[in-house]
């Protein structure tokens, strides 16, 4: 009803402004078209410039408005280096921004129709041409520069050091895998997965490597301080492993494994510090479009310290032993608990 | 003004008052309104096909939007038109991604291509170059109906029970190509790619045509530097268009394998619902490849168009020549060569090879140096001239205005390094709509109010076009400026609700305002449309054949056409068509001999 309403409302309002428009051009032929458009023209300027005027006021407001709910410091390495290269092209495009900006409305207004005026026939200066092709091309190539620089240093390999975790999306959710005590994530085979049977990243059980890798969904622990090298990969569709705080994004493609690293600098902790929210979190989110569930499809990223990654880590079972419980030593010996075994395993 | 009637009196001495008779052959309704080869008839048909699928595509956006500005909010009445794809008033996941889907597609192809191109090639290619039709008016007319029949197909897709395409406009696989992925991919996602090799069918037949026409029927005396430059700009969207949709075509018939022959072109290592399926080796990104090879020529056929539009509008409502015609024209050349060469800056994150990547960022922002070009260009022909602020006018500085703050945002996204974090979020998005959408659109409209006294003999009412300008012009900067700052927080695109998330649920209220502004916008299109169809018949009559005081040669036909467009013989061109107060004259028709004592430009 009230969705009615308002369409009344805006129906009315269209025929209100018909009739007004309608009347206008009856009142320009009685008082002569000639009268009308320089009147019109005269208007039309004057609203130009303040198109101007308020325009820069309103891009002014409304970066207060919202300038403090964009970026917060990076928390990562690579983040610091994507932040600066925003920044200095936020300068050198506001600046020209600013000036062809002002230059066009102060123009429209300043030569607007006038029967004093002739205007100047000006075809062509090729000074001119030369002068506003070579500073832009200049300023680009410091961009260019600066940009490729920054390019190389995030897309680099990443540091020996660096601890591996397996990144795979799916509708619509993570699953992240952890390469164990070997720190080498065993093969896996698509056909092989098999939710129902406890191998849903679809592990290959013969090779070694994969007995002491530990499977997790929805929510990924690093460690602050530590570069981390994300091998991405997806089931079903291409999703996207996108890292707002750490400025950093890469698609998850069926069939094409890819990958990134950086190295998180702030916990998820010292962040809820900085940032004054208690409820602060480290979030995932897929960045390209993977079907009906895409916009929820939200992962939880823990950054902590070292002990406390180890201690998570250690309370995982690894999934060989949760899809083969009769290799599994806890089960054989009830008498002992799970964690520390399983923590002995992956040391 | 008393001067201007003067010279156009002399300029028309030799006018032909029996305008009505149309000459040779009698043609019927249907050889004349529906199967027409008059390209006259064709680029209207283009135009009203455009508008009517601008008003659906714009109505969705309106959807889509209210989703977004009123997540919590339910609207029984959507329950009542759209039944279970509004469960409860509220808009559901697949119907939000087919309306985004359907969103993208109609407004970049149907409207913006063949809409804008479509339109004002046919109409003003023969015009400007002085030639009676195209090469092939046949093949012109093929063009039309396969577009109509395209649209038709992609109408059908909206309607059948699954919903239409839901995968983006972009159409990536293997999302689009798996029908257990979602509704949107089962009949749907076929009724779209069908609709889209049509598509290309009909943009390849237009394309070759108006190539065909520039090259080679050019009136006597119109040089290629004689040109107007909308001919230059619907010539370079031409060739582009031929060059680049046959790569669509192919990346839309492997999909069509893909998904309905099981080949494995896409597809590899998928397990989807559960359910493993047998394809091996194939690569999803080879898609993007194909894609974007033409989507990155795409964006420029659709604003080159524009740009022709804009350099002709300015220079004319300055009263002043095109301010460096070569440079122009160079930076055209420029645009469209590099057009091919930065696709994959669309692919930064996909985990091209970054040493490709770094090229292509090269390539990229290179780009900007003959926008750049372009734009002072249009500075400096504005400069100190005298200048009529028609509504077309208005909207060739609004096009200039929206190509700079848009085209700022693309050196943002063209480096690869910024575009780690702003690639696929809201930030895309304001960009695209600026610089593309709404600039775009500008263009377009700055065309309909200039031309629209050629194709219907009547003027659109100014009123209605001066309110046109400025609420569309406000609106939108009010809606895509802020939407930047979504994208710096890194709010990815095409979320339909994020009070979920901690990140992105910050915008709450912006996300409010910007669904407001783009319903009162979306109803003053209304009035645009209004204001068109009541002028083509209730307008205030053309009573001059050159109302604008222009040079160029469309303004030398009689005020209503005939198929054919001269009476007489097809006047000899002299001169480039910007001569605007050269020699204390306001304008030099092309159609008038050089004079011995005229000075030199």
């Amino acid at each position: 009803m009230q969705t009615l309403l308002i369409a009344a409302i805006l129906i009315l309002f269209l025929v209100v402004v018909f009739q007004i428009a309608k009347t206008s051009e009856y009142v320009a032929m009685i008082r002569g078209y000639e009268n009308a458009r320089k009147q019109s023209n005269r208007i039309n300027a004057f609203l130009l410039l303040a198109f101007l005027v308020l325009g820069l006021i309103g891009v002014y407001y409304c970066n207060e408005v919202l300038k403090g709910r964009i970026l917060g410091e990076p928390a990562s390495d690579h983040g610091v280096l994507v932040d600066r290269m925003l920044y200095v092209t936020l300068a050198i495009t506001f600046v020209v921004f600013l000036i062809t900006q002002i230059a066009l409305f102060w123009f429209a207004y300043k030569y607007q129709e006038s029967d004093n005026r002739k205007p100047y026939y000006y075809p062509h200066n090729n000074t001119l041409e030369l002068i506003w092709t070579v500073i832009p091309a200049i300023a680009l190539s410091v961009l260019v520069g600066f940009g490729i620089f920054y390019w190389f240093k995030i897309t680099g390999p990443a540091p020996k050091d660096a601890m591996v975790v397996e990144v795979v999306g799916k509708q619509f959710g993570w699953e992240f895998r952890y390469p164990g005590a070997d720190g080498i994530l065993g093969k896996k085979y698509f056909k092989k997965v098999d939710a129902a049977n406890s191998n849903p990243a679809g592990q290959l059980w013969e090779d070694p490597a994969n007995q002491d890798d530990v499977f997790v969904e929805q929510e990924m622990h690093l460690v602050v301080g530590k570069p981390v090298q994300l091998v991405i990969g997806a089931k079903d569709v291409i999703h996207d492993v996108g890292l707002v705080h750490f400025r950093l994004k890469m698609d998850a493609v069926p069939g094409t494994p890819t990958s990134m690293w950086f190295t998180p600098t702030y916990t998820t902790k010292e962040m809820k510090a900085k940032t004054g929210d208690p409820d602060f979190v480290y979030e995932l989110s897929c960045d390209q479009l993977c079907g009906k569930g895409h916009w929820s499809m939200r992962g939880v990223i823990v950054v902590e310290t070292q002990e406390e990654f180890d201690a998570w880590l250690a309370s995982k079972k690894p999934q060989y032993l949760v899809a083969n419980p009769d290799k599994d030593p806890a089960t054989k010996k009830d008498s002992v608990g799970v964690a520390p075994l399983t923590g002995a395993i992956i040391r | 003004m008393s001067e201007t009637t003067k010279v156009q009196a002399a300029v028309v001495t030799h006018a032909h008052t029996h305008h009505e008779d149309h000459g040779h052959h009698e043609q019927s309704f249907i050889s004349k309104y529906i199967f027409s080869m008059d390209h006259k008839t064709i680029g209207k048909q283009f135009l009203i096909t455009g508008i009517i699928w601008a008003i659906i595509g714009g109505f969705f956006s309106v959807l889509f939007r209210l989703q977004l500005g009123y997540p919590e909010a339910s609207f029984p009445i959507l329950e009542t038109v759209f039944g279970h794809w509004a469960k409860g008033g509220q808009i559901q996941p697949e119907f939000y991604y087919g309306l985004v889907t359907m969103h993208g597609t109609i407004l970049v192809f149907f409207v913006l291509t063949a809409g804008l191109s479509g339109t004002f090639a046919n109409l003003l290619i023969p015009l400007q170059i002085g030639a009676r039709d195209m090469a092939s008016p046949f093949l012109n007319m093929l063009s039309y109906w396969f577009f109509f029949l395209a649209g038709i197909v992609m109408a059908a897709s909206i309607f059948v029970h699954t919903g239409p395409a839901s995968g983006g406009w972009t159409m990536y696989p293997p999302l689009s190509a798996l029908r257990q992925a979602g509704d949107g991919q089962k009949i749907g996602t076929d009724l779209w790619l069908t609709s889209m090799a049509l598509f290309v069918v009909s943009s390849l037949l237009g394309g070759l045509n108006y190539i065909s026409t520039i090259l080679n029927m050019r009136t006597k005396g119109m040089s290629m530097t004689r040109l107007p430059l909308t001919i230059w700009a619907v010539f370079f969207t031409a060739v582009l268009g031929v060059l680049s949709f046959p790569v669509l075509l192919s990346g839309a018939i492997l999909l069509l394998f893909d998904r309905n022959l099981g080949t494995s072109f896409y597809l590899s290592d998928i397990v989807v619902n559960g359910e493993v399926l047998p394809n091996e080796g194939g690569s999803a990104i080879l898609y993007q490849h194909l894609f974007w090879f033409l989507g990155h020529p795409e964006v420029y056929i659709i604003l080159l168009p524009a740009m022709g539009m804009v350099s002709e509008i300015l220079s004319v409502s300055s009263r002043k020549p095109i301010f460096g015609y070569m440079a122009m024209l160079a930076s055209l050349f420029a645009i469209a060569t590099l057009a091919f060469l930065v696709w994959a800056h669309h692919m930064f994150v996909t985990g091209l090879n970054p040493f490709l990547g770094s090229v292509f960022v090269l390539l990229t922002l290179l780009i900007a140096v003959p926008s750049a070009i372009k734009v002072f260009n249009w500075l400096t022909t504005i400069w100190r001239g005298n200048i009529r602020l028609t509504p077309a006018a208005l909207f060739a500085i609004g096009f200039v205005s929206l190509f700079i703050s848009g085209g700022l945002t693309g050196i943002f996204l063209g480096n690869s390094t910024i575009d780690i974090h702003l690639h696929d979020t809201m930030f895309v998005v304001a960009h695209f709509h600026i610089v593309m959408g709404v600039a775009s659109m500008f263009g377009m409209f700055a065309g309909v109010y200039h031309w629209f006294p050629k194709m219907f003999g009547r003027y659109l009412n100014n009123t209605l076009a001066y309110i046109h300008f400025w609420v569309t012009m406000v609106g939108a900067y009010l809606i895509f400026w802020p939407m930047h700052y979504q994208g710096l927080a890194g709010v990815p695109r095409r979320y339909l609700d994020k009070r979920g998330w901690a990140s992105f649920s910050q915008f709450g209220e912006l996300d409010k305002m910007i669904t407001i502004v783009s319903i009162i916008v979306f109803v003053v299109q209304l009035l645009f449309v209004v204001n068109f169809f009541y002028s083509i018949y209730k307008g205030r009559k053309v009573r001059t054949e050159n109302p604008w005081g222009a040079n160029t040669l469309e303004w030398t036909t009689p005020i209503n056409p005939g198929h054919g467009n001269w009476e007489g013989d097809i006047p000899e061109v002299h001169r480039w068509p910007y001569d605007y107060g050269k020699d204390g004259r306001e304008f030099i028709p092309q159609t008038e001999p050089v004079g011995s004592g005229e000075s030199k430009h």
